[in-house]
């Protein structure tokens, strides 16, 4: 199948050769003098003119705080940071929807020659008068760290003004990529927390860290723990509350989803306070039924009881599950996917998800891998399997045609590519309107990949017609 | 009997100002940054990428939003600046990401727009290009367009005609004997659907006139599917046309809400003598008419029976029609050349536009909203520009319209005010087939005003218990 496939060392930059990295035994795109071993060159800045899949810092921030429903979240700079950030990601609020209007400085000429912050100062007592936030965050872009705005002081004299907290996230776009936008947002974040009283908190109870809450997603696992017994202390930031995280530090234990956005958050809480952190992932049955395992194992002491409590749930879940996915798994087997999503992580519970579906991965890759991810990647992946960090669209296009892949999972920005070669796509980002979290999300993401999979559109395109008619003349010839 | 509300509500004049006038921040902005309308010009030029001299962040949130509305792959390059080159210039960043774009895209031009970024640190493009050009003069280089689109002065729109505008002063050659005057015509129709564009070949070509029409995204933003993945893809304005644009027999322009200074036509009969007809973009019956004039003049020859009958239909199909809508009341948001149009076709439909509304700011809508409807209405609708969406919404709860036309972005503020969302312009990212969609001449103003009959008998259809099924 490779052979006859478009050569890919051509859409390669060189300088981004030793970013890619094929597993096992080389097949066609070994050749491409990719890294030799795991030692992936990943977070390095993005190439100039290549057009890199990234975002910038202040995406990173705004992602992580977004979800926090009753907080004023104001962005500091010109009218598109704050514009291409309005209401795109599905984080649901059970409560207050503040976090779902998009406010802006709409920073002028004027205010850049004159710098900006009497306008910030006013925008920020017109927007807490008008909205009566918990508290409220602003995020410097780009512009602003060069006009040299001292957003601190500002926003301490509102803060004091006001009596609320007005937090400034450090979140300028050019100071790196979305992890650096990660970091920003956790530290901002952490001065809320450990400024409210604990004193009803359950020894029994946890955060949880690293969901968003697309599609309702939080409150899924949310069930499960509480069906396990355990209070929620607050959910981060998924249906964030301002005051839930000013209470967090009294939660017993904080599970992070994503080691990459909020675990900075579970860093520092665990340095100030000695809370403990467990990483878990919800996505696909094992990484879920793991999560809740290694939840009751931590708190089994206090409550013996608990485990026998995560195995019903497991038990009761994956009974009802299974036979669902056999029912996929009959149309689904022996397909291939690819995978390109933001953080490592997602792509582990990703790889299992599709085994479940009989289903092979011949592409995996992330935008903001660490080194220790790729190399879990590579250990897990088939022989063959091409891992990549920080790619473009040249790149990923010639690595699923390659690979011949049936479907394609990645974000709104891969979408295009896969559809333009007319293959099939899973949106798994956070502008997501499918609950895909859980064993439910896991009966939903087999839906979705059967959907697009098995549509019949697929013989109708260039690409599978070509092949159709060759495979016909061949056999004609044979004839 | 749903009507009972409806007959109710006479028509209101302009209201009281309800939100803070004074206030200076922003909220749901009705408006996008300059850098992206540039972006969107680049991508209609055949085998030429755009490219923003900026940070990363920017290029990628443009992807993202021009990709959901258009639905196609939109490449956009970004010099990538980091805090090092924030501090020390992007100069050496810019040269690189050229050289790469040349390389892996094969660009044959490259669209260089500047950020707020870029702006503010003080790159001077234009002398980085220059120098770019000397160190690197042995190379084959493709032609270098820059425009500078500080987001801080304008909007998406004041970025897509300063591109235009550019590419007007950067590309064509001077009118020479190997450049010598010919018959086509320049079309820049500005910021309109792919199937405006298409419709607007076609027209040409029944003038027996050779277009040159810049951008033409037509395809490269509404494309075929494929069997490979093109680097960039196939369509455009053929970078020969935009070299001979300057020995054209004219140039033909859209745009009522553009300053002379702004406008690419008045830059190709300054610099190069071809005659500008600066129209109003053809939306509406007597736009669309201005519009069928000039090319009949230009062309010298009557109209084409084909768009003649289009008219009669139109007219017949206005009759029909008139009863559904006459008296109901509508809010207009979005890029002022766009509500202008809008204004003008429900002002002669009979409705009556109640709150003109629009993110822009060129100082010149109220004058040419009054243009457009003033011979029609009994009252002028108020009309807001600078305005955002939470300014929209306030109005629009006030004045209980039973039509809105806009973007997507104004779904809640439908939804929470009962009236339907008829969708024009850009975003569309909640309905299928927005590059398909026509709004200009009479073609694209008969889909309007199908559309706009249809949303009011819908809405009064499923507000009956009766579910009668014919009207
Ligand atoms: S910095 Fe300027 S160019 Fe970049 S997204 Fe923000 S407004 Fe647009
Ligand atoms: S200006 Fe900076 S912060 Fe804003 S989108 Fe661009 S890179 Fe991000």
């Amino acid at each position: 199948m490779t052979d006859h496939a478009t050569p890919i060392t051509p859409v390669i930059f060189e300088e981004r050769a030793d970013q890619i990295h094929v597993t096992g035994p080389a097949t066609g795109a070994g050749e491409t003098g990719a890294a030799s071993a795991f030692d992936l060159a990943c977070n390095r800045p993005s190439l100039a003119g290549a057009v890199s899949q990234r975002a910038c810092t202040f995406c990173g921030s705004r992602v992580v705080l977004y979800p926090i429903a009753d907080a004023l979240h104001l962005v500091h700079g010109p009218i598109g940071c704050a514009a291409y950030t309005w209401d795109i990601r599905g984080a649901m609020s059970s409560g207050p929807e503040l976090h779902r209007l998009s406010f802006s400085t709409d920073l002028q000429e004027r205010d850049v020659i004159f710098g900006g912050e009497t306008k910030l100062y006013k925008a920020l007592v017109e927007l807490i008068d008008r909205h009566q936030p918990k508290a409220a965050f602003v995020y410097s872009t780009c512009i602003v760290g060069i006009i040299g705005d001292d957003i601190q002081a500002v926003c301490k004299k509102v803060s004091e003004e006001k009596s609320l907290p007005v937090l400034p996230v450090q979140s300028e776009g050019f100071k790196g990529n979305k992890r650096a936008g990660y970091e920003a947002a956790c530290k901002a974040m952490a001065q809320l927390a450990g400024t409210a009283d604990v004193s009803d908190v359950s020894p029994l109870s946890i955060n949880i860290l690293g969901d968003f809450n697309l599609a309702g997603e939080i409150w899924v696992i949310r069930d499960y723990y509480e069906r396990m017994g355990l209070q929620v202390v607050a959910t981060i930031t998924g249906d964030g509350r301002v005051d839930a995280i000013r209470r967090c530090h009294g939660a017993a234990l904080n599970l992070v989803q994503c080691n990459g956005a909020t675990q900075p958050f579970a860093k520092l809480m665990q340095e100030k306070y000695g809370q403990p952190y467990l990483r878990v992932s919800y996505f696909g049955i094992e990484d879920m039924a793991q999560a809740l395992y290694d939840v009751a194992e931590f708190f089994k002491d206090k409550d013996p009881a608990i485990m026998d409590r995560a195995r019903a749930i497991v038990a009761e879940e994956v009974g009802a599950l299974l036979p669902k996915l056999r029912e996929f798994r009959r149309d689904l087997e022996g397909k291939k996917a690819a995978i390109y999503v933001g953080g490592a992580f997602k792509a582990f519970s990703l790889i299992k998800a599709f085994r479940h579906l009989g289903m092979q991965v011949a592409l995996v890759g992330s935008q903001t891998g660490t080194k220790e991810d790729y190399e879990e990647l590579a250990a897990i992946c088939d022989p063959g399997t091409i891992i990549v960090d920080d790619s473009n669209p040249l790149e990923l296009s010639a690595f699923i045609k390659e690979k011949d892949v049936d479907i394609f999972v990645g974000g709104v920005k891969e979408r295009p590519i896969a559809y333009k070669l007319g293959i099939g796509f899973c949106d798994h980002n956070h502008e997501r309107k499918e609950c895909l979290e859980g064993f439910v999300g896991m009966y939903n993401f087999a839906l979705e990949v059967h959907r697009t999979v098995t549509s019949p559109v697929w013989r109708f395109m260039p690409r599978r017609a070509a092949k159709a008619a060759a495979i016909a003349n061949c056999t004609e010839a044979t004839i | 009997m749903s009507d009972a509300t409806t007959l109710e509500r006479t028509p209101k004049g302009p209201t009281m100002k309800t939100t803070s006038p004074d206030f200076v921040s922003t909220t749901n902005a009705c408006k996008l940054c300059t850098p992206l309308g540039a972006s969107i010009v680049f991508r209609g030029i055949e085998d030429a990428i755009p490219f923003l001299h900026g940070s990363q962040g920017c290029a990628t949130y443009m992807r993202r939003y021009i990709i959901s509305h258009f639905r196609e792959p939109m490449d956009i390059a970004s010099s990538s600046l980091g805090e090092k080159q924030a501090i020390y210039g992007g100069g050496p960043n810019l040269k690189q990401g050229i050289l790469n774009v040349m390389k892996k895209y094969e660009a044959k031009m490259v669209g260089i727009a500047t950020t707020c970024l870029t702006e503010t640190i003080g790159d001077d493009v234009a002398m980085l290009l220059h120098e770019f050009k000397q160190e690197f003069g042995d190379l084959e280089l493709p032609d270098l367009v820059h425009v500078s689109t500080p987001s801080y002065s304008g909007s998406h729109m004041e970025g897509f005609q300063a591109a235009v505008k550019a590419v007007c002063d950067q590309m064509p050659l001077p009118v020479t004997a190997e450049n010598p005057r010919h018959a086509g015509v320049n079309l820049l129709p500005g910021f309109v659907s792919p199937e405006d564009i298409r419709n607007a070949k076609d027209i040409f070509e029944r003038f027996n006139l050779p277009v040159t029409i810049l951008p033409d995204y037509s395809e490269t933003l509404d494309g075929e599917i494929l069997d490979d993945y093109q680097k960039l893809p196939p369509g455009g304005t053929p970078r020969t046309s935009l070299k001979a644009m300057g020995a054209a027999r004219a140039t033909v322009e859209f745009g009522a809400t553009l300053h002379p200074d702004q406008s690419g036509a008045a830059v190709l009969q300054d610099k190069f003598g071809v005659p500008a007809h600066r129209l109003p973009t053809p939306i509406g019956l007597r736009a669309s008419d201005a519009f069928f004039h000039t090319l009949q003049e230009i062309a010298g020859q009557p109209m084409p029976l084909r768009y003649a009958r289009e008219r009669g239909r139109y007219l017949d199909a206005l009759v029909d029609g008139h009863k559904y809508i006459s008296g109901k009341r509508a809010v207009v948001y979005g890029e002022e050349e766009l509500v202008v149009g809008l204004t003008g076709l429900l002002a002669e439909i009979g409705i009556i536009p109640v709150l003109v509304a629009s993110g822009g700011n060129s100082g010149l809508l109220k004058e040419k909203i009054a243009a457009v409807c003033g011979d029609l209405l009994r009252e002028l609708p108020d009309v807001r520009p600078n305005i955002d969406f939470f300014e929209i919404e306030h109005e629009t709860k006030a004045l209980q319209p039973d039509l809105i036309l806009g973007n997507s972005k104004g779904h809640r503020i439908a939804r929470d005010a009962g009236a339907p969302l008829v969708r024009v312009g850009f975003p569309i990212h909640d309905r299928f087939g927005a590059a398909r969609m026509p709004h200009l001449f009479y073609t694209g103003t008969q889909s309007l005003f199908d559309r706009i009959v249809n949303a009011i008998i819908e809405k009064r259809q499923a507000d009956n218990p009766l579910g009668w099924s014919y009207v």
